[in-house]
């Protein structure tokens, strides 16, 4: 019970701080702004059933947002259900970025979803993390409609 | 790669350097670009076949690549061969300088070769037709099959004779080949000379490379592969082929340079989400963490004497370009124009650096002073990015997209190419498409 009292206020903080991070992100933006995060499931794929393999990100950040959590937390409880299961979480950015930022870019996006369900409580050892920066779009065109689902964090079952 | 060439003996003739009557500025762009002839170098009968070098085209051959570099710099107008009245091996004795005058002709290149005992003999001379002088005389002699590479000597001769620059003919890039849909893009390491002949593939394309670059001696190459679906900074020997990782990182490494020395890799290290700036000695692997921040912090590269790094950073929010110390300390903000500044490359002369600049969504190259005083934008496209120095900072190549279609289609990587002046941007002829480019120096030093 302690432990998940504890885990409760944890959860708050992270959710006040991303929050706020958002906030400051929304100002100060001044390309693209942060609100072009995918919402749609064309390029979705499920784990399993009502389980999505991937997260949205806004143009430039690495923020979860509330829609990603909700996807993250389903993750985690699958994980939880599926205790032989590994994963890798594979960043991904748009092509509107330099490629080695985007690299670093991916890999704190991909970051962020796995510090989600650490604190879900999935070990850390099942999960490994990839980034793939700009290099493997999922959808090819150049418009931001594809920007805003390349930019992204997939969940890839391993074995 | 030492192999492919010797200058065994360079002759030196004569050096009127009292002389300077032409010169080409090139400190602007240049609207009149000076009208050079250069004959085609005479062959000398008595020359022995080798192996499959064309003796008979060879004088063309060497005098169209040198024409070809001298046009490529846009400060100069080779003229039409069909106009030469004298025959190249007169010429190269005693220009007739009225009839070179009369096409117009300010300078004059003539010269002769001789194949003999498996050494190809090369000998020209630079002619100021006004003042009906010799400008420079010089003699080289080599292997046959390095004719290309005599070409860009002699070119680079010419060009620091007139400009009063050193050249950078005598070069190679080396980029990313790419093939392929963009969603299953196949990227290979390839390095072509400089006017985009020879090019050769250092990969297979099994795994994805990005980002090579040279050693100062041009022998190595960093770049990043996922061999193993593990991003990782790579050393490659370009004449042995032997790859090795970088290091013994927990992690993706990535945007790799060498020091201006070529002792260490400087290079990012990322995380649990956070991308730091490190540096690793090749010989003793001794590692340093240069950056300590929770944000992003990459693309680094060093100023030419190796005491200051200028890297890109998103600590205040955005992606914005910083320097420091070699040690890490003293970090400065130096971008503070609207939208993001990323991929920093110092020039080898030390006075400027180069970037790319988002805004309003574009893409620019640009330069500024190591300050970040005097920012000047060079180029405005769609997208375009990771400008790289020519070895004697007149002029950056880059990689440069194109929008795509619905289903990819449209879709292209080119190099290109700019004069820091902001005149003289032209593709460079690759056999794929082509990204990440880098220069090397002067081959011949």
């Amino acid at each position: 019970m302690k432990f998940k009292k504890n885990l409760k206020n944890l959860l708050i903080i992270l959710v006040s701080t991303l929050a706020l991070s958002a906030c400051a992100a929304g100002k100060k933006s001044s390309t693209g702004s942060s609100n072009d995060v995918y919402t749609g499931s064309a390029t979705v794929q499920y784990l399993a059933t009502g389980v999505k393999d991937r997260v949205f990100f806004a143009t430039n950040k690495s923020a979860l947002t509330t829609a990603s959590r909700d996807t993250l937390r389903k993750q985690a409880s699958w994980m939880r259900k599926n205790k032989k299961l590994n994963v890798v979480l594979e960043g991904h950015g748009d092509e509107r970025g330099t490629r080695e930022y985007n690299l670093a870019l991916a890999e704190k996006r991909a970051n962020a979803a796995r510090d989600y369900l650490l604190t879900y409580g999935i070990s850390g050892k099942r999960i490994s993390v990839i980034s793939y920066g700009k290099e493997k779009p999922v959808n090819s065109a150049s418009t931001p409609l594809a920007w805003s689902q390349n930019r992204r964090s997939v969940t890839v079952k391993t074995k | 790669m030492k192999k492919i060439f010797y200058i065994l003996t360079i002759f030196l003739f004569k050096f009127n350097i009292a002389y300077s009557l032409i010169e080409v500025d090139i400190t602007r762009g240049n609207l009149d670009p000076l009208p050079i002839a250069v004959s085609p170098l005479h062959v000398d009968p008595q020359s022995d076949n080798y192996k499959d070098v064309k003796i008979k085209e060879l004088g063309e051959l060497i005098s169209s690549v040198v024409e070809k570099n001298f046009k490529s710099t846009g400060l100069f107008n080779p003229l039409n061969k069909d106009a030469f009245v004298q025959k190249p091996d007169i010429a190269h004795l005693k220009p007739r300088f009225e009839d070179w005058s009369l096409i117009t002709a300010q300078v004059l290149v003539t010269g002769k070769l001789l194949i003999k005992d498996e050494k190809l003999k090369i000998e020209f001379r630079l002619w100021d037709v006004a003042a009906n002088k010799e400008m420079i005389a010089l003699a080289f002699t080599t292997t046959p099959s390095n004719w290309r590479r005599v070409a860009h000597i002699i070119s680079d001769k010419i060009y620091e004779r007139l400009t009063g620059e050193t050249g950078y003919f005598d070069t190679r890039i080396i980029y990313v080949s790419e093939t392929g849909p963009r969603t299953q893009r196949v990227k290979k390491l390839a390095i072509m000379d400089q006017d985009g002949e020879n090019t050769k593939y250092l990969t297979l394309g099994n795994e994805l490379v990005l980002t090579p670059r040279f050693n100062p001696t041009n022998q190595l190459v960093t770049y990043l592969s996922y061999f193993r679906n593990l991003p990782r900074v790579y050393l490659l020997d370009i004449e042995t082929g032997i790859q090795e990782v970088v290091g013994n990182f927990p992690g993706m490494t990535f945007a790799p340079r060498f020091s201006p020395d070529g002792k260490k890799i400087i290079m990012s290290f990322a995380k649990n989400g956070n991308s730091d700036i490190y540096t690793m000695d090749l010989e003793s692997r001794l590692v340093e963490k240069i950056t300590e921040d929770s944000s992003i912090d990459t693309s680094p590269s060093y100023s030419p004497e190796g005491k200051y790094i200028v890297f890109n950073s998103d600590r205040s929010g955005l992606q914005q370009i910083y320097t420091m110390k070699s040690d890490g300390s003293g970090v400065k903000r130096i971008s503070f124009g609207d939208g993001l500044y990323g991929t920093p490359v110092w020039s080898p002369r030390g006075d400027l650096i180069a970037f790319t600049k988002v805004k309003g969504g574009k893409f620019y190259i640009g330069v500024m002073r190591s300050d970040g005083s005097g920012e000047r934008l060079l180029t405005e496209n769609f997208y375009q990015e990771a400008p790289s120095w020519s070895p004697n900072g007149r002029l950056l190549v880059f990689y440069r997209e194109t929008k795509s279609g619905k289903n990819g289609e449209g879709f292209t990587a080119k190099l290109w190419s700019i004069d820091i002046t902001g005149y003289n941007e032209k593709e460079l002829k690759t056999e794929t498409d082509a990204s990440d480019p880098s220069w090397s120096s002067l081959l011949s030093k």
